[in-house]
């Protein structure tokens, strides 16, 4: 193993999603230190909020089930949830990174028992699901989230409610006056997977997401579809809660469009392809109908394409929609535009429209890499070079079989980095 | 078929802003956004002209009413993907198609802009409104003229009222008249200059 070669040596990973753990347990499993920071409370990322995987349609819980077990029997790795990177100052091999550790305001006591969320009266819009259900302040995410400690919102922390939360908890794991602490490690090189953020739809005005309850997006869809989901598994219509039977799906909401993102986000034509499956399998009088400039199904993605292709009762139209109205009687969004093939105008109501919105990366804005010489693509992808490296969705547009591919490149050119620095 | 890009270069050369032509993705979005589509006023969107010209199809497009169908809305520009001028382009296509004198004289829009308007601001330098108005209602008979003032008196009536009208003919001319018609001279020379007939 390379321990003679790299004692000492830490490679730190910033973001815990797919592409940080598996930067993380594919340097640490060949023997290097890793120190893995999280923002958020738990690790997993946007893959956590998926239902299922496309191509093979099988659960994240799996995938991401054999990366926690790898971290928990690795001791190289050191996890940090709750915290954020404020600076990276030195260079390449001998970096040092200020760390400011938010308080949870639940220590490693917690055995997740629940008792404690039980006793809370206190509830909030739950962002994991997009705000689409309410969450006691003190929870976890969900029943797969690692670590499995609860956290407390910080505003509900200062509470007098909080305060007396501390008696019900039968291990005296919360702690409401936890404090924020700010450290600092010596790092011999930097991967940055903070990833990607769904574009906010709100901001494509044609299309009315935000003003229309009927027209929503594929990461709402995909927490709609999980039947431990704010609806139970079912995919309905926020606006009177009825099933939706008959769906649109628009692609390039957002993407390849000099309005919003100018580049091709590359997943959404496969995401929703896979999520006309979710629809066609839970209604089987369902029709599904994708609206799309050219479909990017790269590779041996086209098997999936044809399979989806093989169902009749899914509807391909080339055409992307100028706009969405709302008939204001029966809460259906009206899809417009011209099929590009025909020639022809339509002007068609649907159930529930989805928006395939694209991908912005976390780097272009809440996740910048503090470090004075950091460097961006035009979109605001990092740009990989002088011990700090890129991957996943922070490098660019990718799906999670490419974060993978790209986060173990990333754990390589970091282990390098480590090794030449040691000389 | 061979690929014949011999019209599509034309218009990328000679139209204006027609070489945006070459950008289009032929998504739809301009076609679905464009209020005059969905009244049947056009036969082919601005992407099928689009698509015609790189396809080579001169006469069709050059002998389209479908360019005068603009009102200059700019819907498309707004949500072209690919921030095409389209607005722009379409009107670089129907001045092509009026200079090539492929356009049917007698399309309104093309009269009204090429006779109609032009004649009456050019005679005095500022436009009169009655003289317009009426040149444009009588332009297919006196009977079709009766007919449609008429039907606009009470918008004229209002219009009026509210000093937007005025019902007498300009007379005179401008101030600085002679320097007007010298402006226009000198455009017309810059414009055969660029279209390489000066």
């Amino acid at each position: 193993m390379a321990d003679g070669q790299a004692a000492g040596q830490t490679i730190l990973v910033v973001g815990g999603g797919i592409s940080g753990l598996t930067t993380a347990v594919e340097a640490a499993e060949v023997g290097y230190n890793v120190l893995l920071v999280e923002k958020s409370p738990h690790f997993g990322g946007r893959v956590a909020q998926h239902t299922k995987y496309f191509p093979k349609l099988c659960s994240p819980t799996c995938g991401l089930e054999i990366n926690y077990q790898r971290i928990k029997n690795n001791p190289r790795i050191r996890l940090m949830t709750l915290a954020e990177v404020l600076e990276i100052t030195g260079s390449t091999g001998a970096f040092t990174a200020k760390i400011r550790q938010n308080p949870r305001f639940v220590n490693q006591k917690c055995t997740a028992c629940g008792d404690c969320a039980k006793a809370c009266q206190t509830e909030v819009a739950n962002p994991y699901n997009f705000g689409m259900n309410k969450v006691k302040a003190i929870r976890h995410d969900h029943f797969m989230a690692f670590p499995s400690h609860y956290y407390m919102d910080p505003d509900f922390a200062a509470t007098d409610e909080a305060k007396k939360l501390v008696e019900v908890c039968p291990v005296g794991a919360i702690e409401p006056g936890m404090q924020a602490v700010i450290t600092e490690e010596k790092v011999a090189s930097v991967v940055w997977t903070t990833g990607g953020k769904p574009y906010d739809a709100e901001k494509i005005l044609p299309y009315g997401f935000g003003r229309f309850a009927n027209v929503t997006t594929n990461m709402r869809l995909e927490r709609m579809a999980d039947r431990f989901g704010p609806t139970g598994g079912r995919i309905i219509r926020p606006s009177d809660g009825k099933e939706a039977k008959n769906v649109a799906f628009i692609q390039c909401a957002g993407s390849r469009d000099h309005n919003y993102l100018p580049f091709c986000s590359r997943i959404c034509c496969l995401a929703s392809m896979k999520q006309a499956t979710y629809v066609r399998g839970m209604y089987p009088d369902s029709t599904v109908t994708i609206f799309y400039i050219d479909l990017r199904a790269m590779d041996r993605y086209e098997s999936f394409q044809k399979m989806v292709e093989s169902d009749p009762q899914v509807r391909w139209i080339k055409s992307k929609p100028a706009r969405i109205d709302e008939d204001p009687k029966t809460g259906n969004p009206i899809v417009v535009g011209e099929n590009t093939l025909t020639g022809v105008r339509y002007e068609e109501p649907f159930d529930l429209v989805v928006l395939a919105t694209g991908m912005e990366p976390n780097s272009a804005s809440d996740a910048k890499v503090p470090m004075s010489n950091a460097r961006y693509d035009e979109y605001g992808f990092v740009v990989s070079g002088r011990g700090l490296f890129s991957s996943g969705c922070s490098s660019q547009p990718s799906d999670v079989s490419g974060s993978v591919q790209s986060s173990t490149a990333s754990a390589l050119r970091a282990i390098q980095t480590a090794v030449n620095a040691k000389g | 078929m061979t690929y014949d890009l011999t019209f599509a270069k034309e218009v990328y050369q000679n139209s204006e802003e027609g070489h945006w032509i070459k950008m289009c993705m032929q998504c739809g979005v301009c076609a679905g956004s464009c209020p005059m589509g969905f009244l049947g006023a056009w036969k082919h969107s601005p992407r099928q002209i689009f698509q015609m010209v790189r396809a080579g199809m001169r006469d069709e497009v050059l002998g389209s009413s479908d360019m005068w169908m603009c009102t200059s809305c700019y819907n498309c520009i707004v949500r072209c993907p690919r921030n095409l001028p389209i607005t722009h382009i379409i009107h670089g296509l129907a001045r092509y198609a009026s200079v090539e004198g492929k356009a049917d004289p007698k399309q309104p829009t093309h009269l009204f802009a090429k006779d109609i308007f032009w004649e009456n601001i050019v005679a005095t330098g500022r436009v009169g409104e009655a003289a317009l108005t009426m040149k444009l209602y009588f332009k297919d008979g006196i009977g079709e003229g009766i007919k449609q003032g008429l039907e606009m008196k009470d918008a004229a009536l209002g219009m009026m009222k509210a000093k937007r009208l005025k019902p007498l003919p300009f007379r005179g001319k401008i101030k600085g008249y002679p320097g007007f018609k010298a402006m226009l001279k000198k455009a017309f020379e810059l414009e055969q200059q660029k279209e390489g007939k000066a």
